[in-house]
């Protein structure tokens, strides 16, 4: 059986060594990003390294009146439809503690965007009984840091609904993964100071195949990020809120 | 774009510098990346000496998609990062393969341009540049420009092998050849001297052909070692696997004399005396050193120099025995030299190869290194030959123009592409490759 992956956020460089591994496996491509240039570049690539078909989608997690037509046309396909959502936007916390009024783009793209366009695919894999989301969270949502805390606080959201996604797609046979990537050497974090045990766009997209094949609920990527979590979640409020990790 | 200081190495790791890099994702980063602070572009960084060192570089290894392919005639255009394994790789399947393929498959399309980088094949199919059919060019104004041998022969020959100057290699149309097979059949065999691996070059008749030098061997043995012949055999292609890493740099003394001695007589030694033959998948052929990533960690800290010239054949015999007699009795030597045949194919104006031969060797970076690497080098220029400006970290400027014909053409065409001098990088002012007063 063919399968269809719809990936958010396309060219942001995890989404780009995920479609590249999809497109290794022969699927059909949704690629969705508001840089079309880049989009059909990616789709040009993804071609050659095997996708039965790459489609560059325009889509702009701000703008939810066009998210029907995008899920309409990739539910046209019969192959198992999947998605991974890997938008989000994280502006210096400095930025918005100048001006507030940047919350409500962070909240969008990172959390109610593309929580509006999975609502939207929801039923469709609940008919089809099958199909696999994986939604692209951080460590920065598992608690509020000084450094980020806005950009976490959407990522946590966003969290919480795949963890409610997950439990109601579960029971019609489709499958939520969240997954928590740690530092990954990406635009976003490239020249960023204190940054450790940085990990390739394609090692994380490796994890995320697997993670979807083996029908993981929640994961860290690398995989020691859930012990750094466990022992960052475990520090008393009182002592968290005089750190600036 | 946000720039990220880091210390920039040259593969060899004897020559570093403090840097800024940008690394654009988007070909809208680059454009808006070079408008800020017009710089160098650099690949995979597998040069050995500072051909990627510059003070502010543009990384292109994230500008690494394929564009498009025509499988009827093989002509692939790709962003100038993509590395040469992933070509073989995506290709081999399809049975199409890069006409030549350098000694790593981690160097960019850009990296292999920009050095005109030849494989053990380059008798029968010339250097990397006579495979490139065009090249997507960006000044230092931003202006990008298609040029080819046709279009714009001169400007083409100078971006081929010209080190960057011209401009940033942005994509590239490369004319892949057939692969015939995933497997080389490989012959190998001991030599015992530098003769006999001369004669044994002029009589093989062979598609592939590399030798490896035993550089701690002296007198009667001086020039031992084991030569590789191939060609295609059979089988489907196997990409290759992650290869495991040296995780860290080793002691200094890792790369002593007997430590070296005793690697030497085993890998000599792994070849039964009458030769044998044997059938290896091709990552494995052409980048055998691919297997180990971070192999240059095994030299220490300190890193070496690899001094890799190519000699007429004329002077060739004599040269090379005195080459390798001042290698062998300096106490640097190291289990990586390798000697090849070239042909007479090149790309460029600044392009290494010439007919004759190409003697590759790393030299441990201990203070006495300088004295054996000027030593090199003028035996080089003394034969009328010439030195690999990707692997140099030593050459004498005032060397250049002996060794590099082409130097003022060269010159002329860089400064009408780049007047500012904005793509200079570490080893274009070493040498003055530019031409500065």
């Amino acid at each position: 059986m063919t399968e269809t992956w719809i990936i958010v956020g396309a060219t942001s460089s995890i989404a780009r060594a995920f479609a590249r591994s999809c497109a290794a496996r022969g699927v059909e491509l949704h690629l969705l990003g508001r840089d079309m240039p880049e989009l059909k570049r990616l789709a040009a690539d993804c071609t050659l390294r095997g996708a039965a078909s790459a489609k560059a989608v325009a889509f702009d997690a701000r703008k939810p009146e066009k998210f029907e037509d995008i899920i309409d046309d990739a539910a046209q396909s019969s192959s198992i439809l999947n998605a991974a959502v890997f938008v989000g936007s994280m502006p210096a916390q400095s930025a918005i503690d100048a001006n507030p009024s940047l919350i409500d783009g962070v909240i969008q793209d990172s959390f109610t965007g593309p929580a509006r366009l999975l609502q939207l695919l929801a039923p469709v894999l609940e008919e089809r009984g099958s199909g696999t989301i994986i939604g692209v969270g951080s460590v920065a949502g598992d608690r509020g840091r000084i450094g980020n805390y806005v950009y976490g606080a959407a990522k946590a959201g966003f969290a919480t609904y795949l963890s409610g996604l997950r439990n109601r797609l579960g029971r019609a046979g489709a499958h939520v993964v969240t997954v928590k990537p740690g530092f990954v050497d990406t635009a976003m974090t490239w020249g960023i100071e204190g940054m450790f045990l940085v990990a390739s766009p394609e090692d994380i997209a490796t994890s995320l195949i697997k993670a979807a094949d083996k029908k993981r609920n929640v994961i860290y990527t690398p995989f020691f990020w859930r012990y750094i979590m466990l022992i960052i979640r475990s520090i008393p409020e009182f002592i968290f809120k005089k750190l600036s990790v | 774009m946000r720039w990220k200081k880091d210390e920039l190495r040259g593969w060899g790791g004897a020559l570093t510098m403090e840097a800024e890099l940008a690394r654009p994702e988007r070909q809208t980063a680059l454009t808006d990346t070079l408008a800020e602070t017009p710089c160098p572009a650099i690949g995979a960084r597998r040069s050995y000496g500072d051909a990627a060192i510059a003070r502010h570089a543009i990384d292109m290894t994230r500008l690494d998609r394929l564009i498009s392919f025509n499988a009827e005639t093989g002509l692939l255009d790709a962003e100038a990062g993509v590395t040469i394994s992933d070509i073989l790789n995506t290709f081999a399947p399809k049975g199409w393969m890069p006409a030549v393929m350098p000694g790593t498959g981690f160097a960019t399309l850009g990296g292999c341009i920009a050095h005109d980088v030849h494989g053990k094949n380059h008798q029968l199919a010339g250097s990397f540049g006579q495979h490139v059919e065009s090249v997507l060019l960006m000044g230092p104004d931003g202006k990008t420009q298609r040029i080819s041998l046709k279009s714009k022969p001169k400007l083409f020959r100078a971006t081929i092998g010209g080190l960057g100057q011209t401009g940033i290699i942005m994509s590239a149309r490369l004319h892949l050849a057939k692969c015939p097979a995933g497997n080389m059949a490989v012959h190998e065999r001991r030599i015992e001297d530098l003769d006999s691996f001369l004669e044994a070059f002029n009589a093989s008749r062979a598609d592939y052909q590399v030798g490896w030098l035993d550089m701690t061997a002296k007198d009667t043995h001086l020039g031992r070692g084991i030569l590789e012949e191939a060609h295609f055999a059979s089988g489907p292609f196997v990409p290759s696997k992650k290869s495991r890493a040296v995780p860290f740099y080793l002691p200094g003394f890792a790369m002593s004399t007997p430590i070296v001695k005793a690697f030497n007589w085993l890998y000599t030694k792994r070849i039964p005396e009458a030769g044998r033959d044997r059938e290896r998948p091709l990552h494995k052929f052409f980048f055998p050193l691919d297997t180990i990533q971070h192999w240059n960690r095994l030299y220490g800290k300190r890193g070496f120099h690899q001094f890799q010239c190519v000699l007429p054949d004329d002077e060739a015999p004599a040269t090379l025995a005195l080459m390798l007699e001042a290698v062998a009795s300096s106490g640097l030597a190291s289990p990586l030299s390798v000697l090849k045949r070239l042909g007479h194919g090149r790309g460029g104006m600044m392009s290494f190869p010439m007919e004759g031969y190409t003697l590759a060797v790393d030299i441990v970076n201990k203070p006495s290194a300088k004295a054996l690497l000027a030593r090199l080098n003028e035996l080089a220029r003394n034969a009328g030959g010439r030195v690999y400006l990707a692997k140099d970290s030593s050459l004498e400027a005032g060397y250049l123009p002996a060794m590099y014909s082409e130097l003022e053409d060269f010159r002329a065409e860089a400064s009408k592409a780049d007047p500012e001098d904005a793509f200079e990088t570490a080893l274009v002012k070493r040498l003055n490759i530019r031409g500065q007063a």
